[in-house]
């Protein structure tokens, strides 16, 4: 048996130490055998997915958003239904099995709309519904005067099978405060996962580090992740990624204020590896670490399944557009096979439920 | 199974070329990059090196039509293109401040005498005397030893004389004859790359040396290639540092893959660990990216090069970076990896 699996959980003061201190090394070779521990068959897996954000409507309008539009904005959008079903279709032609929706918080949008899109979804097509992050359950919820768990109940009900883990950002109201003032806080965000859970929803969580918080609020996200993992045990997967401000990883960091001490004046790789290992230690009831190669690139994602993950995300099927300054480059599926496979692992397609559903 | 290993790196004995294959093969790729951090602390403390420098490649027309190239062009080909003086005068005169290393390579034009690129050398020098100007791979040393008439020495003599410091490491490939045979049929072999390294090196002139892999070749040619290396270094010393460099297939005759990353970190601790006689490892960011050149630092590599501005070469087949960083952001991921950011000239003197 390997040691880090019988090893006794480390605490916040230990995680905060190896996050500060830790020789990257050592914290990946660590993560790695977690790792091997947890998923010994060797086999890396992704799933074939289809992002749809069915508006840019957003109430909250976060710092760090380049996406969200004011509702009488010009490219302000709504899709419409034909518009969303070409795109699933599109989606089963691929080969995929889920799509992830998400958008905004539009102000005229209520429960019946989102109960009419997923009922009119489950209707024709035979695919995961993994959608709304708990800042648009919290929303909708309010919006039509529900509470949180109705809001999941009827959702469940017309179709939802899973909720995404977005919306989690830093879990640090100071953080949030700072970031993203008018979403949800964190002991909302973790109410509507404890919910879905309760329900029998699976759901993912997140992190985006690399902005303004100090190792410590990434040690207080993991530990919050984990006491409700311990609660519920309905996270599927956590996914740490670096915040993007522009096209470069590098080019954020200029004229950005200088941080307090302590914290990342701009996430670079070795940063990036470092939260991944400290994320695979610190969740010990978390089967499943994603690598991010939409915010890494695909290079990253293959060291990271050396340092912790074991799943490459999804294939992104409308994001797939890695782009470096003055270059782009699409990333298929057959890229996302052979760069698993060229890392040493075996490639297998998964589902919502991380159930493998096809091997390469 | 690396212990046999582990004890001769700690006692500080040079390993063989089946222990290099040995490296090569294993996938314990923390152990083999805590060797080769080990070798590199020796060599070079928890100094890393980067250098303000700038790119210019004069012609991309070319006699040689490499399968691995997607910058070279033909003559009348469309994209063809050569760069005047008043050009490379004009990118020199425009590079900012500060900037210590101005690097250029280029194709084997048909029509180009000699005189014109020692008038290259001379403009640079004329422009900004206090520029180090590391010009030239061997591939092009001999390409104007022959269409001048003169001996390979000769050729190197006249050109440090007009100004040449330091040559780069280009046209290296993989030494080995059949393997260089399906990759560059019509490249100067690898025996002769060497030679004109040697000369270089006799000369006085300080060069660097590469491989291009992760295409065609073996686990025996990479070491073999290494094995190469180490030997002249024994001899003239002249090598400053090492590069490998991760091929990249896009618009490439010969297509593949691009190499994992997990081939490039084990390609770069390997490198550390058997040329124990070169003191620098070289993790071309614009090749592997910032963040695995960042991740290098700790697997043997001691340097990421420059911030470039232009970058023809690579961009070309498929390069996924931009093409160029600042010293602060090179310092920056420097500093992340834990190491100590030490700003260079091309000869590797320290700017303070």
């Amino acid at each position: 048996m390997i040691d880090s699996m019988t090893a006794k959980r480390i605490d916040k003061k230990e995680a905060l130490e190896l996050l500060g201190k830790g020789d990257l090394l050592d914290l990946g070779e660590r993560a790695d055998k977690i790792r091997q521990g947890l998923h010994p068959e060797e086999v890396v897996t992704f799933i074939v997915d289809r992002n749809i954000n069915y508006t840019n409507v957003c109430l909250n309008k976060c710092r760090f958003c380049a996406f969200y539009r004011d509702r009488s904005a010009p490219d302000a959008y709504v899709l419409t239904k034909d518009q969303l079903f070409d795109k699933i279709v599109e989606t089963i032609d691929q080969g995929g099995t889920q799509i992830l929706i998400q958008g905004g918080l539009h102000p005229d949008l209520d429960i019946h709309y989102y109960v009419d899109m997923l009922r009119s979804i489950k209707k024709r097509f035979d695919i995961d519904v993994h959608g709304f992050s708990p800042p648009e359950i919290t929303y909708i919820a309010e919006r039509s005067d529900l509470t949180v768990r109705e809001t999941l109940e009827v959702l469940g009900e017309a179709g939802l099978d899973s909720v995404p883990g977005g919306g989690a950002e830093i879990l640090s109201d100071r953080v949030r405060e700072q970031l993203s003032p008018k979403k949800i806080r964190t002991a909302e965000w973790l109410k509507v996962m404890e919910e879905a859970h309760g329900l029998g929803m699976r759901t993912t969580a997140t992190m985006m580090f690399g902005s303004v918080e100090t190792e410590m609020d990434i040690i207080e996200h993991l530990d919050a992740i984990r006491g409700l993992q311990d609660r519920t045990g309905g996270f599927t997967a956590f996914i740490p990624w670096s915040f993007q401000s522009l096209n470069t990883e590098i080019a954020k960091s200029a004229g950005k204020k200088s941080r307090s001490k302590g914290s990342f004046d701009q996430s670079t790789g070795v940063d990036y590896l470092k939260i991944l290992a400290v994320s695979r230690i610190y969740l010990d009831n978390i089967r499943n670490l994603q690598a991010s190669w939409v915010t890494q690139g695909l290079k990253m994602a293959q060291v990271a399944l050396r340092f912790g993950a074991n799943d490459f995300g999804s294939t992104m099927i409308e994001e797939n557009v890695v782009r470096a300054a003055g270059v782009s480059y699409r990333v298929t599926k057959e890229d996302i096979i052979e760069a698993i496979r060229a890392s040493g692992f075996s490639p297998a397609q998964r589902n919502t439920k991380y159930h493998i559903i096809k091997r390469f | 199974m690396l212990s046999h290993i582990e004890n001769k790196v700690a006692g500080g004995k040079r390993l063989s070329g089946e222990e290099g294959l040995e490296l090569l093969g294993s996938d314990d790729l923390f152990r083999l990059g805590r060797l080769a951090d080990t070798v590199c602390r020796r060599i070079n403390g928890r100094k890393a090196y980067y250098v303000r420098n700038r790119h210019i490649n004069p012609t991309n027309i070319c006699l040689n039509r490499c399968g691995f190239c997607a910058f070279s062009r033909s003559k009348g080909e469309e994209g063809a293109y050569e760069l005047s003086l008043d050009e490379i005068a004009e990118r020199v005169r425009s590079a900012p401040g500060g900037t210590k290393e101005i690097h250029i390579v280029g194709g084997l034009h048909p029509d180009w005498p000699f005189e014109h690129y020692l008038d290259i050398v001379r403009t640079i020098k004329r422009v900004s005397p206090g520029v180090h100007v590391k010009a030239f791979t061997a591939v092009e040393i001999d390409h104007f030893s022959r269409i001048s008439g003169r001996s390979i020495e000769d050729t190197l003599r006249v050109l440090k004389d007009n100004g040449l410091d330091a040559m780069p490491g280009g046209g290296a490939e993989i030494f080995s004859q059949p393997t260089r045979d399906k990759l560059c049929p019509e490249k100067i072999s690898g025996e002769r790359w060497l030679e004109v390294h040697e000369a270089a090196h006799g000369a006085g002139i300080k060069t660097n040396a590469t491989i291009l892999y992760g295409h065609v070749e073996s686990f025996e040619d990479r070491i073999d290639h290494l094995m190469r290396l180490r030997k002249l270094q024994d001899r003239t010393g002249g090598f400053q540092a090492f590069i490998p460099l991760s091929y990249h297939p896009k618009n490439t005759e010969m297509g593949g893959e691009y190499p994992s990353a997990i081939d490039d970190l084990k390609t770069i601790a390997v490198s550390r660990l058997m040329l124990d006689n070169i003191p620098h490892i070289k993790a071309y960011w614009i090749m592997l990216g910032e963040k695995i050149s960042q991740l290098a630092l700790l697997f043997g590599a001691d340097d990421i090069d420059g911030t470039v501005i232009e970058e023809k070469i690579t961009h070309s087949a498929g390069a996924l970076t931009g093409e160029s960083l600042t010293g602060e952001q090179m310092a920056h991921l420097i500093r992340r990896a834990g190491k100590v950011p030490v700003e260079r000239d091309a000869l590797y003197r320290t700017i303070e």
